[in-house]
Order: structure tokens, then C-alpha cells, then sequence
């Protein structure tokens, strides 16, 4: 590149200097070095690294794994916020049972969400360490990351990663002397937002489409191959290790008495704010505090409205802004906390165009399985374009509302389409009026072909 | 589970298409992390897709017989992926992120400076085959964004006075 300017590659970054992160209060990130090059295996071996393998390992006891796990109450990172120790201590397990596996969903691609990519990128052993504790909780035999296929430099730092640990007997046959085996694959996928979803994930894993498949039997039962299986986010795994060295009680009292949740949670921001970025807080941090670490929106405009969690999650309004970002109080308020990383949205921004925008992502998205989702979103995507150009009719709104209730929780066969569902309806229910500002002609007379079909 | 591979030295071929038996070995390697190969179906069509840039009609009997699965299921995974290319692409793919955050920050100005500049619509290549431009979902790259991913390289924020510095590194 020949130019002065400085080219703007990406870097995934924290936004905390190391200064203001130590062990006791930053369980994910407090290794993390400030030129943000990867964490080794020597650097992280010398922080603790591995320690808690070596110890639990040795401790011959899974189910003193799943009581901390479940004590802890580390709930599920990737946005459902389900107890990881209670997932575990679902698992099938028994002498009848052959050892399933581990995966962890790397699959990040929910819109506004940043996170498992850093702790990928420059932490790796974490991970891995997380894995093996899991595996070990959930008498796996071996492990997949399910990363997608884009985070080419995920896969470049945990292929070295899963050869160092390997190596160095971490992965493999009798680790730490344990007799304990486990080993790791890096699995890439191509694309398609659905691979997330756990049980498309699995398909997408065994090589099928990645089409969702029915719950239950849920993954612990029967899952990759037909054999129990645990699939957990990067965060979630990432908090085991810590969980482990220190204590369910610490965890928990990372939180203080913000919230009954433990721990800590990489939240974010993103959208037109100084800052975006990254930062470990403790989980129940506000959205007030993650808006001034963000510095404040740009060119001093004014908050209209934030999503909590991504994409699929509902909208909040300013009046939330004081809340504390837990699974449960944003549950409360008809939205999600989902992966926790917020976006913002300005008083000058259009809500019509970003549902147009959101929806069309849901309907490009949707893996096409059930007619609410194949045929409902691409519908709502075709209103919301003629509300945004002022070409709507009377109804419109109305229509809406009902194709948003079809895609309800319970009413498909995944969660993608309730995902899609949330952030309109509260779209509508909080700025009905610019939605019906884009009405023009009466019924009947806006669109020509009123149920379209096919994609978008 | 093991990494031994007992490649078979014959080629594979069907129709107009050529297996390298380089990639034949790959795709046995691959497959032997899973309980059954047809989990390197995804592997095995970008195995071929790096080495031609697409994945020709014509390869999928081959992975098929690899694998030792039905071409249908090849076929039907083939089609899911939205990364997996079925027609031919240019020399660098550019995926142009138009998901929330990017689209909060701009994605719109940046997918309509990178079609004026390169002459092409989303899912198009430029006549010279160097570029083929692509929507994309989240890059997970939203802190910078508007974001968009050249090859392996992920880019954001960009800038519009960035992009001719940044297509440059691309011939
Ligand atoms: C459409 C859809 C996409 C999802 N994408 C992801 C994802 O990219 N990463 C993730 O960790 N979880 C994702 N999930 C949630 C997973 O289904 C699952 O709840 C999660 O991996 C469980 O791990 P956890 O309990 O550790 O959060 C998605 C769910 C849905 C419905
Ligand atoms: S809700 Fe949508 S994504 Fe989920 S299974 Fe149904 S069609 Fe597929
Ligand atoms: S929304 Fe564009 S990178 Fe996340």
C-alpha cells in the first residue's frame, strides 16, 4: 500500500488499557496484551494458564465441574443467557453412554456484535483451556470450534493455538497426567447467519444444510452424530477456567450488587458514537456507562433508541438507559439482553429504514423451513420499503403487527423468527407514528402484487 | 481420532473437471476428524474453490465420490453456503458488510462508492475479472464500521478517500 494515509485494516481491540484490568476483576481479558498481539502459549502458561486443568483434572471429579459451573450461575453468553451448569448437568452421561463432544458456537454473526472474535484473536488458550474443562464436566472425547468461515484470522491464531497445546500435551491422550483424553478440530463454515443456531449448527457441522432440527431430544441428549453434546458460546467457555481457579462465590461476586447475575461481560458499542468498542464490566453495567465509555454520540446528537443485544433483540428507549444490562431486568422490558453489545440509534436516523434494513438481513437469513419465516419476512421487508418511500397503504402498520405475531416464540421451528419478530414489534410499539407517517394511498391501492413471493 | 490418511492415487474425474489429487488428500485429511466424511463436505467444496475460485458444476460428482456420498447431498449443501461460489468470481472477492451497525454508520454510501468506482452492482464482477462484489452479514467488525472484507483482509471504518488506496493493494 503506498499511500500516507494509514490504511484502515481492521484490528479487533479492547478499550481497556492492561493498567485497569487485573485477574480478580477481569476473569476474560485481564491477559490481554495492550499492543494486542496473541497471547502465546508460554505468556499464557505463566498467567495462570492451564492451572485449572492441571487442578480439576487431577481432582477426578466431573460433577464438582457442573456444582461450581452451576453455583457460579455463568449464564450462556451467545444471547439466550441459559445456566451453562445447568445445560451441563443435562448432559447424558453413564457407562452405557458413549462420550460425546464439546462445540463451541463461533459462529458470531449476530448484526452489532463483536466479541468472540477478540477473545479468539488474541487469547486463544482461554478457549481451548474452557474446552477441555468442559469436555472434561461433560465426559466428551473431542471438540469442535464451529468458527465461520470469514474470521480467516481466528482460524490462522487458533490452528497455531490447538498445535502449541497440543504439543505441549494439553490436547491429546492422558492430559496433565489425568488420564484424561480430549482433543480439538477447527471447523470453518461458509457463511449463513442460521449456522448459529445450535442445532443448524449441528447439521452444518455433520456436513447438511444447516437447517435447525426439532428440541427435544435437545444437543445433550442427542446431538453431533447422535451422541450428547454440549455446544456453548467462546464467551461462556472462556469463563470456566476462572470460575474454577477462584470460586463460584467470587464470580458471583463480580457483579456486586448490581445484579443477581455473576461474573463479568465483554459488552460494546456500535453506531454513530466517538468511541465504539469493546470493554469487560462487570455484568448489570448500564447502558448510560457503555454509552460514556463510548464517548457520547457523534456531533452531539441525541439517543432515539438502542438495542441491548443485536439485531435480535428489541429496541430500548433512552428512558432505559439506567437499567442494569442483565439477562433477566432486560428480559423484563419486553427486549433481550442477547450478546450484550449495544447499538445505537440517532434522533436523525430513520426507524422505517433501519427495520427495512434488519428485516431484510432476517429474511436473506432465514434457512426457509417454515412459512411464517420463508414467506412472512420478505413480506414485512416489501411493507417496509413502501412506508419508507412514502408509498404505503392504509394497513400497512396494521399487516405488521400480524406478520410480526406469526413469526411469535413457538410458532416456528427455530428462534431465528421470533429474532426477527422482536425488534419490529417494539419498533412499533414505541414509534408507531413514523411508520404510519409512510402511509399514503388508501387499501388496496399501494401494491400491486400484495403477497410477494420467493426471496428477497 | 486419527490424522492418518490413506490417500487412493487414482484421479478423479468427471466430465470436464479435474480432481488434483493434492486436494483429494486434503479432503480424506479433513475427513478424518469427523465420525462420518460427509461432515467434509464444506471442507471439500472449498478445497476445490481455492484452487479454481469457484466450484464448477462438475465438481460435485468428484467430492461425491471422495466422500462417498451422493452427489445429491453435495449438491444440496453447495447451494446453502453462501460463501461456497457456483459461478465463477473475480481474482478478489469483496464482501461489503450491509448489516445494522454498518448500515447506522454508512454501509449504503460506502456498496454505492464501491459500484461507481468499480463499474458493477452487488454480485457482479468487474469485466477485467479482478473484482467481484458481494453483500455480506455482520463481519463482526461493527466498532468499525462501515466494513467490508477484501480477500482475507477486513477493513473498517472506510473511508471514501480510503478506497482507491485500498482496491490498489488488490491487482
Ligand atoms: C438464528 C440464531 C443464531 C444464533 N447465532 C449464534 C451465534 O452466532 N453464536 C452463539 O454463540 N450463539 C448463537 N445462537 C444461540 C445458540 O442457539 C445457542 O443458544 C448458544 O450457542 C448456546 O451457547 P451458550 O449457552 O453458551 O450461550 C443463535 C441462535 C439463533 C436462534
Ligand atoms: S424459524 Fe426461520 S430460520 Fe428457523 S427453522 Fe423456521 S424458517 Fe428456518
Ligand atoms: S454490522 Fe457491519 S460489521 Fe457488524
Amino acid at each position: 500500500m503506498n499511500s500516507q494515509r494509514q490504511s484502515p485494516l481492521y484490528r479487533s481491540r479492547l478499550l481497556q488499557p492492561g493498567a485497569d484490568r487485573s485477574p480478580d476483576t477481569h476473569p476474560l481479558t485481564w491477559r490481554l496484551r495492550d499492543d494486542g498481539q496473541v497471547v502465546g502459549l508460554k505468556e499464557y502458561e505463566s498467567k495462570e494458564g492451564y492451572r485449572a486443568v492441571s487442578q480439576v483434572l487431577n481432582g477426578h471429579d466431573p460433577g464438582a465441574v457442573i456444582a461450581a459451573m452451576k453455583e457460579a450461575n455463568v449464564r450462556g453468553r451467545g444471547g439466550a443467557g441459559f445456566s451453562a451448569g445447568l445445560k451441563w448437568s443435562l448432559t447424558l452421561q453413564g457407562d452405557d453412554i458413549p462420550r460425546g463432544y464439546i462445540v463451541c458456537n463461533a459462529d458470531e454473526m449476530e448484526p452489532g456484535t463483536f466479541k468472540d472474535r477478540l477473545l479468539m484473536e488474541q487469547q486463544p488458550h482461554l478457549l481451548i483451556e474452557g474446552m477441555i474443562l468442559a469436555a472434561f464436566a461433560n465426559n466428551a472425547r473431542y471438540g469442535y470450534i464451529f468458527l465461520r468461515g470469514e474470521y480467516v484470522e481466528s482460524a490462522r491464531v487458533l490452528t497455531a493455538a490447538l498445535a502449541e497445546a497440543r504439543e505441549a500435551g494439553w490436547l491429546g491422550p492422558d492430559i496433565a497426567g489425568s488420564s484424561f483424553d480430549f482433543d480439538i478440530a477447527l471447523h470453518t463454515g461458509a457463511g449463513r447467519y442460521i449456522c448459529g443456531e445450535e442445532t443448524a449448527l449441528l447439521n452444518s457441522l455433520e456436513g447438511h444444510r444447516a437447517n435447525p432440527r426439532a428440541k427435544p431430544p435437545f444437543p445433550g441428549q442427542s446431538g453431533a452424530w447422535g451422541k450428547p453434546t454440549v455446544v456453548n458460546n467462546v464467551e461462556t467457555l472462556c469463563n470456566v477456567p476462572a470460575v474454577m481457579l477462584r470460586g463460584a462465590e467470587w464470580y458471583q461476586g463480580l457483579s456486586g450488587d448490581r445484579t443477581d447475575d455473576g461474573g463479568t461481560k465483554l459488552y460494546g458499542a456500535s453506531g454513530l458514537v466517538n468511541r465504539p468498542g469493546l470493554w469487560e464490566l462487570p455484568i448489570g453495567t448500564t447502558g448510560r456507562e457503555l454509552l460514556e465509555l463510548a464517548g457520547g454520540l457523534r456531533e452531539g446528537r441525541k439517543l432515539k433508541a438502542w438495542l441491548p443485544g443485536g439485531a435480535s433483540t428489541g429496541f430500548l428507549l433512552p428512558e432505559h438507559l439506567d437499567l442494569p444490562l442483565d439477562f433477566d431486568t432486560v428480559g423484563k422490558e419486553g427486549s433481550r439482553l442477547g450478546t450484550g453489545l449495544i447499538t445505537v440509534v440517532t434522533e436523525d436516523q430513520s426507524m422505517v429504514a433501519l427495520m427495512r434494513n434488519l428485516e431484510e438481513f432476517f429474511a436473506r437469513e432465514s434457512c426457509g423451513w417454515c412459512t411464517p419465516c420463508r414467506d412472512g419476512l420478505p413480506w414485512t421487508v416489501k411493507l417496509l420499503l413502501a412506508l419508507e418511500r412514502g408509498e404505503g397503504e392504509a394497513g400497512d402498520v396494521e399487516l405488521l403487527d400480524k406478520l410480526a405475531a406469526d413469526c411469535g416464540p413457538g410458532l416456528t421451528f427455530c428462534a431465528h423468527a421470533p429474532g426477527a419478530a422482536m425488534p419490529l414489534q417494539t419498533a412499533l410499539r414505541h414509534f408507531r407514528r413514523e411508520f404510519e407517517q409512510g402511509v399514503r394511498y388508501p387499501r388496496g391501492k399501494a401494491h400491486a402484487d400484495p403477497i410477494p413471493a420467493g426471496g428477497v | 481420532m486419527t490424522m492418518e490418511t490413506t490417500p487412493t492415487p487414482q484421479t478423479i474425474t468427471t466430465d470436464g473437471f479435474r480432481l488434483h489429487p493434492e486436494d483429494e488428500g486434503a479432503m480424506r485429511a479433513e475427513a478424518s476428524h469427523y465420525e462420518q466424511p460427509q461432515a467434509a463436505c464444506i471442507e471439500a467444496l472449498k478445497i476445490v474453490q481455492h484452487r479454481h475460485g469457484w466450484v464448477p458444476d462438475d465438481a460435485i460428482p468428484a467430492i461425491a465420490r471422495v466422500l462417498g456420498v451422493g452427489p445429491a447431498s453435495v449438491e444440496g449443501v453447495a447451494t446453502f453456503y453462501s460463501l461456497i461460489f457456483r459461478q465463477p468470481v473475480g481474482r478478489h472477492v469483496i464482501l461489503v458488510c450491509d448489516s445494522s451497525s454498518c448500515f447506522l454508520t454508512g454501509s449504503d454510501q460506502l456498496r454505492e462508492k464501491l459500484t461507481d468506482r468499480l463499474g458493477i452492482g452487488l454480485g457482479q464482477t468487474t469485466p477485467d475479472g479482478r473484482f467481484t462484489l458481494l453483500p455480506v452479514c455482520c463481519l463482526g467488525a461493527c466498532d468499525g464500521g462501515p466494513a467490508m472484507m477484501i480477500g482475507d483482509d477486513v477493513y473498517g471504518p472506510v473511508d471514501e478517500e480510503d478506497l482507491a488506496d485500498i482496491l490498489e493493494g488488490y491487482p
